[in-house]
């Protein structure tokens, strides 16, 4: 982390850059929040570590408007987002000076809870430094520990690589942190008989309290205009006395990011209910490698997205039901 | 003659391109041919033009089944719309599937201008099939009943 602060005040001090967008040491320890550094003094309370979840590239949208030139810290997989945003031309690459940061898996606060770790005054072992196998907490009920892999977001447990796809330079190591399939989830609801996969999804679904958090993180919901802010869309101006609102709001949402969609795993990681919204969103990216053929959202910035593209023989809708 | 009103009639909502198959719609009333009166047809200028919205706003209001009718892949009056079209259809009626509403709500068949014959059967095994599988209870919103 001293290395990555080192870098962007050098930076900041000979005017490469006019303001660096990173992360800000939060109340607590394991809450940074991201933040803008318009100096080297702001640098101060710069953070960089195991809890610092947040994707950043959405926040270029608004930076590439302002003058001169913004740094950005990125991770692997919010770099797949920045290039989605490169080829839709929401940022702008020249006005980017872009640090590739090291990413050895990131952590969850709200699993703390489910560790039955209350409390926390302190914490170590999310600095990043060597292998990130243990954490430990000082919480006033004395010492806890835990393995780094149990507090992990669950995108990082399926993570899609280490590698940089877009960047000026990379500052730290990272580890890969990947132990299953992403489509695991995905492949074991669609076993699910009609009935089931239903009374799941309403589970899940009836906890949305349409706080449009997964929305606003979301770096591929960049429309100056949405459509669920219309107040021609039901669900924006009545109280949800029915679940038809969530399924209404979650699909379309799924819908309009499918074929741009990264898989960063931003929407299950700030919705406040935990409901595990990437399973939409991977659905579609499952359907559409299967349909149309394997394709990565954000791997490049020139190939036609699935959905603005077709070929003459694509597969008919009635695939849905024969496939069973 | 007493009035069953225990007899489900279906409501099916048709989305029909404006050029190939509200013609054949068209096609299948002149030429005498019969097809459920439960089937409500809306027009639209092309099947690409069906938003994914338009299909749940059509279960939220309380259809039973919805049916997009549209022209033959290569046949489009727009060159391409309908290949557009069937993309996001797959993808929807997919996703549909997978949050456990059932399969056979949802069609999209190719009708022609010419094919007065083959909308009217289309919309006959489809009324049929939403009879079988009962009124939709998945996707409405109650308040839109009445």
């Amino acid at each position: 982390m001293q290395e990555l602060i080192t870098r962007i005040k050098e930076l900041l001090a000979d005017k490469t850059v006019d303001r660096a967008i990173g992360w800000r040491a939060g109340d607590l320890g394991y809450n940074p929040e991201p933040a803008y550094f318009n100096s080297v003094e702001d640098m101060d309370n710069f953070v960089y570590d195991g809890f610092c979840g947040a994707n950043l590239s959405k926040m270029m949208i608004e930076a590439a408007k302002l003058e001169g030139k913004t740094l950005v810290c990125l991770k692997p997989c919010d770099t797949y987002s920045f290039n989605q945003l490169i080829k839709e031309h929401r940022v702008d690459r020249e006005k980017t000076y872009i640090i590739g940061v090291g990413c050895k898996g990131k952590l969850d606060p709200r699993k703390l809870e489910e560790l039955g770790i209350r409390g926390v005054t302190t914490v170590k072992g999310a600095e990043l430094e060597g292998d990130c196998e243990t954490l430990k907490f000082d919480t006033v009920y004395g010492e806890k520990e835990c393995a780094y892999s149990d507090l992990m977001l669950e995108r990082c447990h399926v993570c899609k690589g280490k590698e940089h796809k877009v960047f000026d330079e990379v500052i730290g190591e990272s580890k890969d942190t990947s132990t299953g399939d992403r489509f695991d989830e995905v492949a074991a609801i669609e076993a699910m008989s009609p009935e089931e996969k239903f009374a799941f999804f309403q589970a899940e679904l009836s906890k949305c309290i349409r706080c449009n958090a997964c929305r606003n993180a979301c770096p591929a919901c960049s429309c100056r205009k949405c459509v669920f802010d219309s107040n021609k869309f039901d669900s924006a101006q009545k109280a949800n006395t029915v679940s038809f609102e969530e399924k209404m709001f979650h699909i379309i949402r799924a819908f309009h990011v499918a074929g741009r969609c990264t898989d960063c795993g931003e929407c299950s990681r700030v919705c406040p209910q935990g409901i595990p919204l990437h399973l939409f969103n991977r659905k579609f990216i499952k359907d559409i490698n299967e349909f149309y053929g394997e394709y990565q959202a954000g791997e490049d910035t020139e190939s036609k997205a699935p959905l603005t593209n077709f070929t003459f023989d694509d597969v008919e809708p009635s695939i849905v039901g024969e496939r069973g | 003659m007493p009035i069953n009103n225990e007899e489900f009639r279906p409501k099916i909502v048709a989305f029909c391109c404006n050029w190939c198959s509200y013609a054949g719609a068209d096609l299948a009333g002149s030429s005498r041919l019969a097809y459920p009166a439960d089937v409500k047809i809306i027009r639209v200028p092309c099947s690409c033009r069906v938003n994914p919205m338009f299909i749940l706003r059509a279960f939220e209001k309380g259809a039973d089944g919805v049916i997009m009718c549209g022209c033959h892949p290569g046949d489009c009056h727009y060159s391409t719309g309908n290949y557009y079209a069937r993309r996001r259809m797959t993808l929807l009626f997919s996703m549909l599937d997978y949050i456990g509403v059932e399969q056979g709500r949802t069609r999209v068949e190719w009708v022609s201008a010419a094919e007065g014959v083959k909308f009217s059967t289309t919309m006959n095994e489809f009324v049929e099939k939403i009879r079988s599988l009962g009124k939709n209870v998945r996707l409405e919103d109650l308040r839109c009943r009445n």
